[in-house]
């Protein structure tokens, strides 16, 4: 297996009105768990639903109702530690974090704040030019989702949906190791990948079923290494908290806002308050919840209606061994094996269905060529169609055909784009509709020369011309082309012209 | 650790419980007495000692991941003092 070796990407900085400040970013992701059911109890985790008709009576916190846990639940989070090369803990327990809100019919969620399902892992966040960052991983717990309050469709009422509570979330921690807008960006992505792949989260971001909580400090030059040696916050500035953002966009502009909000109170002799806070879209700015401030007194304590989570090592082993080859391995097997290059590998790779639908494409065939057409090509009119890999209307046998009668010299690269569009629009068998419209390239010089010959009787000024500047020849390959519909084989043509306009 | 009256008020509020300001001696006290016995338990030795979880051994009980739940709303609804249009409606809530 290849070795993929990263540069460090340097961290952001930003210029203050005295000194130069650099951002220490930690996220806890939210990311919803693809079960069937909810956490612990049997109602459907459906998004889109006619409001509180997924609820259970355990959802809505009826007296005498008791939790079960949901054992897919607990294997995808074992799955998605695994995925991220975490420590599982074969012991874990859930307690009750209390807080009164209306979307909160409990009164508390259920959490795992003491005992964890998974501990300490790691991913690896590429941020493109060869620079990548390890960001270690605190920990993964289980938790409940809470419900959605719905503010504008009254003027004096809120409006409450219960469908979403006790939904299976799984909270990612991250260590501050991240050190900029777009790493935390690139983090958030990477860990979406990595579910999907693990198909233990859809990580549809639109549909809430996953978002971040965002820590945000600032810190001098030279301090953050300092924390890093140490592992001491103290060399950091206080951090803020942003809650809820589930956009990749708005969490790398409430980040870069967020710092500078920071840096203009410091510069200016104050300091940082620890709060949590909202970034307002509209405004691009944060604000304090002051509501959630009394109230982060949690009280936390175990829960006494669930029993603490043992699992066993020998399951935790299967579910490893079930596990699909997670994108880092995949991107290196592709640049070691197909020979591509590292973007290219990582655009395939983006996702399982496009790496299957390479593969296939690629499979005894010129890999490159292959990532070419799937990348250029296909994606491209796939975009330009509003459509994406999992509707596409092209076989990867069928964009296999056009790469290997295109590797054959059978067809010439123009014309693979026009087969590209038939078979894209039509469908069939590109080697038949090669057969069938007569699309195969000339390679007969004979036939190329002939066509050569006329244009260069037709156009005696033009061959004046070509003689003292060479750079006109290319007319003439273009004017061969024409006559032969594109058909004629281009490197034969070029050598032609070559040759005929030296004599 | 002593629980004052401030104290008392505080988690009492955090509780949603109403406790009059005249009521509130008597519950620091009570808390005291509560967290007197916590403290006396704690100073048992339960070094090495894993906390007991329940009197038989027992697995968690699990449940597999089969919708068989749900579909009830007017009956989720029913208890609510004021619903519309398949929600609870309450005063409103905004950060």
């Amino acid at each position: 297996m290849l070795d993929l070796t990263y540069e460090l990407p340097k961290p952001k900085v930003i210029s203050g009105a005295k000194h130069d400040w650099e951002l220490v970013i930690g996220l806890e992701v939210h990311a919803q768990v693809s079960s069937n059911a909810k956490l612990f109890s049997g109602a459907s985790t459906q998004f889109g639903a006619e409001p509180n008709s997924n609820v259970a009576f355990v959802d809505s916190a009826m007296p005498g109702m008791l939790p079960v846990i949901n054992e897919y639940c607990i294997e995808q989070a074992v799955r998605t530690g695994l995925g991220l090369k975490a420590q599982i803990n074969l012991k874990s327990a859930f307690d009750r974090k209390n807080y009164f809100y209306p979307d909160l019919p409990q009164g508390y969620q259920i959490s795992q704040l003491y005992h964890p399902i998974v501990g300490e892992g790691e991913v690896l966040v590429e941020l493109g030019n060869g620079t990548a960052r390890n960001v270690r991983i605190e920990r993964i717990h289980m938790e409940q989702d809470a419900g959605k309050s719905i503010h504008d469709m009254d003027p004096n009422m809120s409006f409450v949906d219960l469908n979403r509570v006790g939904v299976c979330l799984m909270e990612i921690v991250s260590r501050p190791d991240i050190r900029g807008p777009e790493e935390a960006a690139a983090f958030v992505g990477k860990l979406r990948q990595i579910m999907r792949y693990l198909g233990t989260c859809d990580g549809n971001m639109q549909n809430g079923n996953m978002r971040a909580d965002v820590n945000v400090s600032i810190c001098r030059p030279g301090d953050y290494e300092k924390y890093q040696e140490t592992q001491d916050f103290s060399h950091l500035g206080t951090r803020c908290e942003i809650k809820n953002m589930n956009s990749m966009r708005f969490i790398q502009q409430a980040i870069e806002v967020e710092a500078r909000r920071q840096i203009a109170i410091v510069e200016a002799g104050g300091t940082v308050d620890q709060e949590t806070r909202l970034y307002d879209v509209e405004k691009g700015e944060t604000r304090s919840m002051r509501s959630k401030e009394e109230a982060h007194d949690y009280r936390y304590f175990p829960d006494p209606d669930l029993l603490p989570l043992e699992i066993e090592q020998e399951w935790v082993d299967q579910i490893a061994a079930t596990l699909p080859e997670l994108p880092d391995d995949k991107k290196a097997r592709f640049i070691s094996d197909f020979g591509l290059s590292d973007y290219d590998a990582s655009v395939l790779t983006a996702d399982v269905e496009s790496a299957a639908y390479f593969e296939a494409v690629a499979e005894g065939r010129n890999g490159k060529l292959a990532a070419n057409w799937v990348i250029n090509e296909l994606f491209g009119r796939l975009k330009a169609d509003d459509k994406d890999i999992s509707n596409c209307p092209v076989t990867p046998e069928q964009l296999g055909g056009i790469v290997a009668l295109i590797s054959a010299e059978t067809i010439s690269g123009k014309i693979a784009k026009d087969l590209f569009e038939i078979v894209y629009t039509e469908g069939g068998d590109p080697a038949l509709i090669v057969e069938e419209r007569g699309m195969k390239q000339v390679t007969d010089t004979g036939a190329i020369e002939a066509a050569l010959d006329q244009i260069i009787a037709d156009n005696p000024a033009q061959v004046e011309k070509a003689k003292v500047n060479p750079k006109l020849a290319g007319w003439f390959v273009g004017q061969v082309m024409k006559a032969t519909g594109g058909k004629a084989n281009p490197k034969a043509v070029n050598q032609l012209v070559a040759q005929k306009l030296g004599e | 650790m002593s629980i004052d009256q401030n104290t008392a008020a505080k988690v009492a509020k955090l509780a949603r419980i109403k406790v009059e300001d005249d009521a509130l001696p008597a519950l620091a006290d009570e808390f005291n007495t509560i967290l007197g016995f916590i403290e006396q338990l704690n100073e048992v030795d339960v070094e090495g000692v894993e906390p007991m979880t329940s009197v038989t051994p027992q697995r968690l009980k699990r449940r597999e991941d089969v919708v068989n739940d749900g579909n009830q709303q007017p009956k989720v609804l029913s208890n609510a003092p004021d619903a519309r249009e398949g929600f609870f409606a309450v005063p409103k809530v905004m950060e």
